[in-house]
């Protein structure tokens, strides 16, 4: 059967020549957490499934250095490779497959032209084309306050939820879940799911918001913002049927080794390759 | 020497580094002579099947020829797929036509592109799956193969259905799943393709 997958994410600043990963809190306070070729070495012989390679920095002119850093990354790691930061055109996503990638995320870039994904999943296919979406909370007394909106209820209350963009500095008032099902409809081949409420945080994944895009679409759904500890991930494979989990932190700053986390599922019954 | 056949389609960096990885020496061409002279073959790609065979018609005649010579042929995942007679995602287009077959869409019910690791199960003896033995290996893909003849798959997963996830007839060997991104195991099967001998 299809195994539940763990991909660390590392958040590249590229104003260095080798790159370096960094981890902020709910993107500030930024913390220096390694190189990016070696740490998504060591995450390859841990284990992990796959490795997101975020472009934080995501200015043109890093675009090269990204082409860099996932060309040296595919001569020893052989798992897929996600790319996100500065996709902005069909052609990124060729040079970035070029390169080595798999699957390039766009976030900004779709929802100021959502043509891209239209584009771009029929000259790289649908499994190259990710979109990045980061969530936000936005609570409502009465789902009738936010009539054009998709309203759930939580345990704290009714809300829906805001898309941003530009990394969490500017929210669009687009429905997440209704952008989640046009993104599919456009050719997506997956959802990677942040949730700003809970990025960097630590305090769990936002299970509802993984649990409302992820019925909401057919297309693989990556839970991604908030996980502090093994349980977390637990929780949003017990409770939402997404098909991976993201995390930065836990094992950058070595709190958790891959293999820790995936045998602790295991040991839970979640199937995940060991 | 390993030939990978560059048709405009398809992550070449990924599998010439496997085969780096495992210390073979390989090339990379899109001249027909070069592949007639080739001892292995292999045929990556990812995409749609009807692109992908409007620009593998070029390298028709040169493939049919090495196959029929019984040399080592091995294709990956959509190169997989254009192996067969046919597929639903590009109906009316000629496939490769070297296994009998077509392709279709992955069954209603579970998450498509099927992506991520999944166990193979070998199912008959073949020797790019020798030493393999319920190990996990990365898919991504949409559609599936159907052989008219079952006995030619080597090995199946479990998503939904049987899916067919290896083929494999005399030299000719497909995988629907992905060595080059399949970690170690991965590594295995592109060496014991490099093993076989002509």
């Amino acid at each position: 059967m299809l195994t539940k997958r763990i991909i660390p994410c590392l958040d590249c600043d590229l104003q260095v020549p080798e790159g370096r990963v960094v981890k902020g809190v709910e993107f500030k306070e930024i913390k220096y957490a390694g190189n990016p070729v070696e740490l998504a070495t060591r995450y390859y012989e841990e284990g992990a499934d796959e490795v997101v390679v975020l472009d934080i920095t995501a200015s043109h002119e890093r675009r090269a250095t990204m082409a860099d850093v996932i060309d040296r990354l595919t001569e020893n790691v052989f798992m897929p490779i996600c790319v996100g930061g500065g996709i902005r055109k069909v052609d990124d996503y060729i040079k970035m497959l070029k390169a080595g990638a798999d699957k390039c995320s766009t976030n900004t870039a779709a929802i100021k032209n959502p043509e891209l994904l239209t584009e771009a999943s029929k000259v790289v296919g649908s499994q190259a084309v990710v979109i990045g979406i980061d969530a936000k909370r936005r609570y409502v007394d009465h789902p009738d306050d936010a009539k054009d909106k998709i309203v759930i209820e939580t345990e704290k209350g009714y809300c829906w939820f805001d898309s941003s963009i530009y990394g969490g500095r500017e929210f669009t008032g687009i429905d997440a879940i209704a952008w989640a099902c046009e993104c599919q409809d456009r050719g997506a081949g997956e959802i990677l799911l942040t949730s700003m409420d809970g990025d960097g945080t630590q305090a769990g994944y936002d299970i509802e918001l993984n649990k409302a895009i992820n019925d909401a679409v057919d297309i693989p759904v990556i839970a991604s913002g908030g996980v502090g500890e093994p349980k977390d991930i637990l929780d949003v494979f017990e409770k939402t049927d997404v098909s991976a989990a993201l995390a930065a932190s836990i094992f950058h700053f070595n709190q958790y080794s891959i293999g820790e986390v995936k045998k602790y599922l295991k040991d839970n019954n979640v199937a995940v390759r060991l | 020497m390993i030939t990978i056949i560059d048709y405009k389609s398809g992550n070449l960096k990924s599998i010439s580094n496997g085969f780096k990885k495992i210390g073979e020496d390989f090339q990379i061409t899109d001249d027909v002579e070069v592949i007639s002279d080739a001892t292995h073959l292999v045929l990556p790609g990812v995409g749609a099947f009807g692109s992908a065979m409007e620009n593998l018609e070029l390298f028709r005649d040169v493939i049919e020829e090495h196959i029929a010579d019984d040399k080592p042929f091995l294709g990956v995942c959509l190169g997989q797929q254009v192996l067969m007679s046919e597929s639903e995602e590009s109906p009316n287009i000629r496939g490769l036509d070297l296994f009998k077959g077509r392709c279709e869409f992955l069954p209603k019910g579970v998450k498509v592109p099927h992506m991520g690791w999944n166990q193979l199960n070998v199912v008959k003896d073949s020797a790019i799956l020798e030493g393999i033995d319920k190990e996990y290996f990365y898919f991504v893909h949409s559609y599936h193969v159907i052989p008219d003849d079952s006995d030619i798959i080597a090995g199946t997963c479990d998503y939904g259905i049987d899916v067919a996830a290896s083929l494999s007839q005399n030299n000719l060997f497909s995988t629907q799943f992905h060595p080059e991104k399949s970690g170690k195991a991965g590594l295995r099967i592109l060496k014991n393709f490099t093993s076989i001998k002509e």
